[in-house]
């Protein structure tokens, strides 16, 4: 048992925190919210995994690139606008993936249960945070003069479709690997909640960057902890507890910006 | 390239979407020029300077100098305030040398505690400041400019030209900007290209800018009134 919550404790801090990391890019090009719509993507994966019983990261993987081809076929296709496209890829993934979903799966499913994983699991999960990690932090100057400017990354001779690409792929692990600790329903919070307090603390890139990466693992450190102490759904717990640091976020820019004022009138 | 020739365009076309923004444009620019782009809104002069960079698709030839730099700073960057950048940082994406940013931002009128502040407390002359900075490092010999004097009260003693002349001086740098302020074009440039999808005119401003050519660039209600000084 207490092997068990140890690993739950180590998947989540690592997943907590690439995917916070990432959320810092995803959050300053305003795409935080894409992350839903794929971890809804994932459902008929999810559903599969579950019915055959292997890992639900693996389920959900070729189904958030199939759902992603998909939209950018329809882009190219049709002109309607990305988030038209988005909404009719997403919602039939969830309209297929509840004509199988097992009912009394439903739950782990939708908000995930990381509460049973293996050393496995855990280990790979590990292996590959790291490794968005490593590849995020490698990218990320060019990441962030991209979504500065396109243009402006173009003159100064960056790839932009290249980066762009591997932005895309990366965002695919970090779901196909938040579906396990948070489901398919509230993926996009791991990327949107710490950075966004991140952002109201930091003053300058790294205190953001990195910021967003350690509450991310607090939280889901302080969820899965309360998993332990209560038996709600670590998924659901984990969200929550970002969200209460972004409160406590705000309390303190607000703070921060009065003090400057005083300062500044004195 | 001949002659100090240090950009040949010729016979550039550019279409997008379908639509043609720019036909036979050809033009020629010398080490050491200020060309001003002047046109009426939607005339292709931002297009013109995007081609130019290589970041557009078009016909025709666009040959600079073999291994030149180009620094450019664009018209705005409507993004830059989501994400919470030090003036430092915004420097370090582009991966130079701190002590020639230093340099840089010195020579552009900041002080040392000028790194630390946030973009987004910057007002827009301050930042207008950092980015022709920002275009200089790495010590291009040319500069493209899009559109400097936007919505800008620049303050201090220094007007945004002033700032270019000197720099140019200091720099030995070639210049090509957009603009729709005529005193700038006569001030300050030796040559203009006026944009209106087919080149209305091109030479020196005192040279080109004729009533008539304004009224073909411009259309009808154009003020014009040219500048004496001295």
């Amino acid at each position: 048992m207490e092997i068990q919550f140890l690993l739950s404790i180590t998947t989540g801090i690592f997943i907590g925190g690439a995917a916070g990391y990432l959320g810092s890019l995803m959050l300053s090009k305003r795409m935080a919210l894409v992350a839903g719509p794929l971890g809804h993507l994932t459902l008929p994966g999810i559903a599969l995994a579950l019915m055959y019983g292997f890992d639900v990261s693996i389920g959900a993987f070729p189904f958030v690139i199939l759902g992603i081809i998909l939209i950018w076929l329809f882009e190219l296709k049709t002109k309607l606008p990305m988030e038209a496209l988005t909404a009719v890829v997403f919602a039939s993934a969830v309209a297929v993936a509840f004509l199988f979903l097992p009912v009394e799966q439903a739950e782990t499913a939708l908000v995930g249960d990381i509460s049973k994983v293996g050393s496995w699991e855990t280990g790979i999960s590990g292996v590959v945070a790291l490794f968005l990690v490593v590849v995020i932090r490698r990218i990320y100057p060019k990441m962030v003069l991209i979504n500065v400017s396109e243009d402006l990354a173009g003159s100064e001779g960056v790839d932009v479709k290249k980066y762009n690409l591997i932005y895309l792929v990366l965002i695919a692990i970090i779901v196909a690997l938040g579906v396990k600790m948070v489901g398919g329903l509230l993926t996009a919070a791991l990327v949107a909640i710490p950075p966004s307090a991140a952002r109201n603390l930091s003053r300058n890139l790294s205190q953001y960057a990195f910021g967003a990466m350690i509450i991310g693992s607090i939280s889901s450190f302080m969820g899965i902890v309360l998993f332990k102490l209560t038996g709600f759904p670590a998924g659901p717990l984990i969200v929550l507890m970002s969200t209460a640091i972004f409160l406590i976020s705000i309390f303190l820019k607000n703070k921060g910006n009065s003090g400057g004022h005083l300062s500044r009138a004195g | 390239m001949e002659n100090g020739l240090i950009l040949t365009v010729q016979d550039l076309n550019v279409e997008l979407d379908h639509r043609s923004i720019i036909e036979h444009l050809s033009f020629t620019v010398k080490k050491g020029d200020i060309i001003t782009i002047l046109g009426p809104n939607g005339a292709g002069k931002t297009v013109l300077l995007k081609c130019l960079l290589g970041l557009l698709p078009y016909d025709g030839e666009i040959a600079w100098e073999k291994g030149i730099k180009i620094g450019y700073v664009p018209q705005r960057l409507p993004f830059i305030k989501d994400i919470p950048l030090s003036v430092m940082d915004f420097f370090d994406l582009k991966g130079a040398a701190e002590q020639e940013v230093r340099n840089i931002v010195h020579a552009v009128g900041f002080g040392e505690e000028f790194f630390e502040r946030k973009i987004g407390d910057l007002s827009s002359g301050q930042f207008q400041r950092v980015l022709i900075a920002w275009g200089l490092v790495g010590n291009p010999q040319v500069l493209l400019f899009d559109e400097p004097t936007t919505g800008i009260d620049i303050g201090g003693e220094e007007t945004i030209y002033n700032l270019l002349a000197r720099l140019k001086e200091e720099r030995r740098l070639t210049m090509l900007l957009v603009t729709h302020d005529l005193s700038v074009v006569y001030q300050f440039s030796t040559h203009v290209i006026c944009l209106s999808r087919r080149t209305v005119c091109y030479g020196p401003p005192r040279e080109v800018l004729t009533p008539e050519s304004l009224q073909n660039l411009y259309g009808g209600g154009m003020k014009y009134y040219q500048h004496k000084h001295g």
